[in-house]
């Protein structure tokens, strides 16, 4: 039998131990962890912006970073849609409501799109991604989302390509120029409308989640896509 | 494996098959049904608790005449705690597409009552080396399982095979199609009931 004396002293080594050898671990991986955070960001505004990256063939770190710098500008805009000249990555997205990144695709100084990032409440989680425009400022081009803990196999399809691809091509401003989203409607959607998409089976509060947050996500901009509409 | 003893040989082929802590013990049953929708993310599991096991079941076995028996259970935890933190950063860190669809299951191998089985029932009882092997043939023995599981339910959800698709196009057209049961948590369930029934009968096992 130890005694007291022992075992406090023994929890407090194996605390102490134990506590500095994580802290040691944990702070020399941090870099690598963060610049994989940034990576993927970086991938899916690429992706949502019509980069499609090869299954067999995933994207490296550096060739991300590459198409990235190449092919995209990253402003934030004020309440008025206005440019501003703040760093997008100096600016938290969660807590800051009066400024508004924006990711703009550029090939040979020609806007090919833009991204928005986007989130809101699905059924277990918040869920965040990006979702892209045409320069019309008036079609989607793409979306994806990176983070989310929805069920597998039913709210989880949303990062599925099948789900995405309904999205591209679908229009979120009607005719008389006013914004009305894209409707995530239950079962198939009318072929011939340009302003839904198919639902995901078994995931209708997702599907509601989604299509209410992305039309309040899209009002942040739109003063900035009406001029962008306007020329 | 001849340098093996008797003894030790026991501790390492005995989880595979004889005493599987899946299949046989019923322990870890929460993770072998969450991440066995594919293949990729469960064999990144078995490798983390492979890892997870051996080395604590090691590090413990190491201390064992040192640890108090009143705090035995904490000590255990801090370890098995230390070990499945520094797993899941270093998967952040080098595979951060599987450990964001691991998500919270890493973390969750803390809780799997094999890793602290184990060291309760065998680490605190034997020598480091037969401690290692121990955890080494319980890990690989959960990862048998949780393969065969995953085998299964990505064939029938996905109609792949560690992403791959192996169900011709032409047998879709003719109508088959992919069990969407197989990707929820019910045909996980339908799938380990079937293996721990097979490995009973063929392991000819019988409950009390």
């Amino acid at each position: 039998m130890h005694s007291n004396k022992y075992t406090l002293g023994f929890m407090t080594v194996v605390t102490v131990l134990l506590g500095s050898f994580l802290s040691v671990a944990a702070s020399s991986l941090k870099e690598m962890q963060e610049l994989n955070v940034e990576n993927d960001s970086k991938k899916n505004i690429l992706s949502c912006l019509g980069y499609k990256e090869d299954a067999q063939s995933p994207w490296s770190p550096e060739e991300i970073q590459g198409m990235y710098d190449k092919n995209i500008t990253a402003i934030v805009l004020d309440v008025d849609g206005k440019k501003t000249q703040i760093d997008p990555k100096t600016i938290d997205a969660e807590t800051d409501e009066n400024s508004f990144p924006i990711y703009i695709s550029k090939v040979d100084n020609e806007i090919k799109g833009y991204a928005i990032p986007i989130s809101g409440k699905g059924l277990w989680s918040t869920l965040y991604g990006f979702f892209a425009i045409e320069p019309d400022g008036i079609t989607a081009k793409g979306i994806t989302f990176y983070a989310h803990k929805e069920t597998p196999g039913l709210g989880g399809e949303v990062d599925k390509e099948w789900f995405q691809n309904n999205f591209v091509g679908k229009k979120f401003i009607n005719d008389q120029g006013e914004l009305v989203g894209i409707k995530v409607v239950k079962g198939k959607a009318d072929p011939t409308s340009d302003y839904e998409v198919d639902g995901i089976s078994g995931a209708t509060i997702t599907s509601k989640g989604l299509e209410s947050f992305l039309v309040d996500d899209l009002k942040k901009y739109e003063s900035f896509l009406k001029n962008v509409r306007e020329g | 494996m001849a340098f093996l003893d008797k003894k030790s040989k026991v501790a390492l082929t005995d989880p595979l098959m004889k005493n599987n802590p899946i299949s046989l013990q019923v322990l870890g049953i929460c993770s072998a049904l969450a991440v066995t929708v594919q293949l990729n993310t469960a064999v990144v599991m078995t490798l983390a608790v492979v890892a997870v096991l051996s080395v604590s079941n090691t590090v413990i076995s190491l201390i064992r005449t040192m640890i108090p028996g009143k705090v035995r259970i904490i000590v255990q935890l801090s370890v098995i705690a230390t070990l499945v933190i520094l797993t899941d950063q270093i998967l952040q860190a080098y595979m951060y597409d599987i450990s964001k669809q691991l998500s919270v299951f890493v973390a969750l191998i803390i809780t799997n009552c094999i890793v602290m089985g184990r060291a309760e029932a065998f680490a605190m009882q034997n020598t480091p080396g037969k401690s290692f092997l121990d955890g080494l043939g319980n890990g690989l023995g959960y990862g048998g399982i949780l393969i065969s599981v995953a085998f299964f339910r990505e064939l029938l959800g996905n109609g792949s095979i560690y992403g791959y698709s192996v169900i011709p196009e032409s047998l879709y057209a003719a109508g088959y199609q992919n069990m969407g049961i197989m990707v929820l948590s019910p045909g996980a369930f339908i799938i380990l009931g079937l293996i721990v029934w097979v490995h009973r009968i063929a392991s000819g096992v019988e409950e009390d």
